[in-house]
């Protein structure tokens, strides 16, 4: 019984190696390859790169609470809000009273920043993301701040309504996931409008 | 629930079924040396590693010698992710300079990946080198899943030899499943993700100038930069999910935009995760020489698979009572997902969220789109009764195939009590030697959950862990063991498992889930090798008929439902009620 064991250290040491050379080298390393030749700007973190200074990346949310801008999605992350070096949610359960405490801060903050606006608040706007990094807002949570960043910028709304119809991206194949509004490339584009 | 999430739903199931049918067919022929254009790339290097392993194609083990393989190479897995988390200051690819981890989260995590679990204590951009996630956890990404494809495969041998000792050589099990099986889907998945956003890079943490500066609230200081977590993601995201190991890059997981981007990423890691096991089953059938055998399987599994879908789904479609009464819209529409939203990502709404929460649990995979420690609380006990149902719903890579016959062997069992009998499968007589051994797997994973959450919840060094108050701090606890036992790997995150309670009570709870199941399913393949295979007769059972994938179904949650109803009522069934009393 104990050879059967023994016999088998020779062959463990040697497959472990020999398909970690593999599987743990050879193959990230041929894969990080293709993906800088084919698809550069992807594999690199699909940066926003305006005037040589990296703004952010196309994929991660950032913060805002600038009346002028429109605001992201509350953010778990520590110690600050879209923190892209340590990821997270808040992971409160539904029962937890910290959560509608915390939900209703954030109506709060919605509304005084926006008092004659009576609707309903899209539920994305005041309740944080799992990965604390959404870059996205819905289409309706976009609509509801329009009138405040209109009045924070003197805008027409119309002119910002067309921003983010034309900020809109669809579901994917008109099937998968959800229509959703990028903020910061909103924003990018909010603030490189002409008043 | 809107017309859109149940398309989303269907069109997954119906993908499923179109992609596991080929999938075993490549399974088979890589089963029995017919990788076409692969076999004729590799195969001179794969003989060439056979002599350097010190043994040949044709070396047969008998079940002793296969568990001893498994489980030396498994010992010594372990024991190389350790020394890589305690040696990585010192070793390159290790632009952010992080130090050794601390030995209990060290040899936890090095279980977890060797164990197909993946449970985190820890966050990984924060924590560990490029090169440990390379060389550490990316590599039993791989190994653990061909460990779990070769344990199956020498089952499968035991019901289709008859009147032999052996079951086949791990060694050649193991290297043929990585070649021809995990790598190849591997490189293609990886791809097509970088394609769409998932990064795979070696550079160093990206700075970049924020909008608008924020407020560090640890310092107090404003800060200006956003720093940017890169690294080598898309090639160990894609074996994360087909492998259905589920350990996350980011601390995120699959909800972090760098490792699920769109929702085209998001529905290929479903289906990656759900693809090997799915094609698993149907490869019993032609294995077995009867194709309706493997269809069987796969119905049991999807039945349950799609009432969980539409049960998690119609739970998180519901909202959270308490958040509605705050003059919020929890309306589910085209310009606004709705629904419970806390711990999930607007671009994958809530169907695909359930989808997702669904599949990882169903299979052992265990990666997170949403966090699951938000859902609600029904929500959240369908993940939670997935993996209480021994992980036999698709299941891990070859593991859930696995556990599934041990349940087809009880279910057997039963039905030949019922008829007066000796029951049979598949030609093989079922004895007290098959019955004792299946009862050790059944009764293993509910002793190994089941007591730890009760020596947790009297521990106040573990209780100090609870994120939530009340019955959900309770499920906390439950979620972790349960999903450590079964080796699945997800979590109600909010629990601070990262101490040395949980670091090391886990480690015992997932080697013992892991090799508690693979070595009484060895000596089954073992003791079904060496019988004769009888005749059907006119008192045979017939295993192919809806009569028995109803019995098959039974048997799963009726097992499931008696163990575990009683503490599944004193977590997520008193919070809903709660919840609704509010």
């Amino acid at each position: 019984m104990l050879r059967t064991w023994l016999c088998a250290c020779r062959p463990a040491i040697v497959a472990l190696a020999g398909l970690t050379l593999l599987t743990g080298l050879v193959y990230p390393l041929a894969v990080t390859a293709l993906a800088q030749l084919l698809f550069p700007h992807q594999a690199g973190g699909s940066l926003i790169v305006v005037q040589e200074h990296v703004r952010g990346s196309q994929l991660l949310g950032q913060a805002f609470t600038d009346p002028g801008h429109f605001w992201s999605r509350p953010s778990a992350t520590a110690p600050f809000p879209y923190n892209a070096a340590a990821s997270g949610g808040s992971n409160l359960a539904p029962s937890n009273p910290a959560l509608a405490a915390a939900v209703a801060a954030r109506v709060q903050a919605l509304r005084d920043a926006d008092p004659g606006n009576p609707r309903p608040i899209p539920v994305d706007l005041v309740t944080a993301s799992a990965s604390g990094l959404d870059p996205h807002i819905s289409p309706a949570a976009a609509d509801y701040q329009v009138e405040r960043v209109a009045r924070a910028r003197g805008l027409a709304p119309q002119q910002l309504q067309a921003l983010v119809a034309a900020h809109t991206e669809p579901r994917v194949l008109g099937v998968l996931g959800e229509a959703r509004v990028n903020v910061l490339a909103l924003n990018l584009a909010l603030d490189g409008l002409q008043p | 629930m809107t017309a859109n999430g149940i398309a989303q739903i269907s069109l997954y199931l119906v993908t499923l079924v179109l992609v596991a049918v080929p999938l075993a067919a490549w399974l088979e022929r890589v089963g029995d040396g017919r990788a076409g254009p692969l076999e004729r790339a590799f195969g001179p290097l794969e003989r060439a590693f056979y002599r350097l392993l010190g043994t040949a194609a044709d070396a047969e083990q008998d079940w002793r010698g296969y568990a001893a393989a498994v489980l030396v190479f498994s010992a010594f897995s372990v024991l190389a992710v350790f020394a890589l988390q305690e040696l990585q200051g010192a070793l390159p690819l290790n632009p952010q300079g992080f130090g050794a981890v601390a030995a209990d989260s060290a040899l936890n995590t090095a279980v977890s990946f060797v164990t197909n679990t993946n449970w985190q204590g820890y966050g990984g951009e924060s924590t560990l080198s490029y090169l440990t996630q390379m060389l550490g956890l990316a590599v039993q990404n791989f190994l653990s899943a061909a460990v779990g494809l070769a344990v199956m495969l020498a089952l499968f041998r035991g019901f289709s030899r008859r009147e032999t000792a052996t079951l086949g050589n791990f060694w050649v099990d193991l290297t043929r499943a990585t070649l021809y099986v995990l790598l190849p889907l591997a490189f293609v998945l990886a791809l097509a993700l970088a394609a769409q956003g998932v990064v795979q890079t070696f550079a160093p943490y990206v700075t970049a100038t924020l909008l608008e500066p924020t407020v560090d609230s640890a310092s107090g200081q404003p800060l200006t930069g956003q720093v940017i977590a890169l690294g080598p993601v898309a090639s160990q995201l894609a074996i994360k999910h087909l492998g259905t190991n589920g350990g996350g890059f980011f601390n995120a997981n699959a909800s972090h935009p760098y490792e699920n981007p769109t929702a085209l990423t998001d529905f290929l890691l479903v289906l990656a995760q759900t693809a090997l096991p799915a094609a698993c089953a149907l490869l019993f059938g032609r294995v077995t020489g009867d194709r309706r055998q493997g269809w069987a399987i796969l119905a049991a599994m999807l039945i349950v698979l799609a009432v969980a879908l539409f049960a998690a789904y119609a739970a998180e479609s519901a909202g959270n009572p308490r958040i509605a009464a705050l003059g919020v819209d929890q309306q589910a529409g085209d310009a606004s997902p709705g629904g419970n939203l806390e711990g999930k990502e607007v671009r994958f709404g809530i169907a695909r969220s359930a989808l997702f929460a669904v599949t990882t649990t169903a299979t052992s995979c265990g990666a997170v789109n949403g966090m699951h420690d938000s859902f609600t609380p029904l929500g959240g006990l369908v993940p939670l009764a997935l993996m209480q149902f021994s992980e036999t719903i698709l299941g891990g890579v070859g593991a859930g195939m696995y556990g599934m016959l041990v349940f087809v062997i009880v279910a057997v069992f039963v039905a030949g009590l019922m008829v007066g009998r000796t029951p049979e499968y598949l030609g093989k007589k079922i004895e007290p030697f098959e019955m004792k051994m299946a009862a050790i797997v059944v009764l293993l994973m509910p002793a190994v959950v089941l007591l730890p959450t009760a020596v947790a919840a009297v521990t106040p060094a573990a209780l100090a862990s609870l994120s939530n108050p009340g019955a959900h701090g309770f499920a906390q606890v439950l979620y972790a063991f349960t999903s450590m036992g079964n080796n699945n790997g997800s979590a109600f995150a909010g629990l601070n498992a990262n101490t040395p309670f949980y670091n090391l009570l886990g480690a015992a709870v997932m080697l013992l889930g892991r090799f508690g199941t693979i070595v009484p399913v060895l000596a089954i393949a073992g003791s079904l090798a060496a019988k004769k295979t009888v005749p059907a007769g006119p008192g045979t059972l017939p295993t192919h008929t809806p009569l028995f994938v109803g019995f098959l179904i039974g048997t799963v949650v009726i097992v499931g439902a008696l163990t575990f109803f009683p503490v599944l009522a004193l977590g997520p069934l008193v919070e809903q009620l709660q919840l609704a009393a509010h």
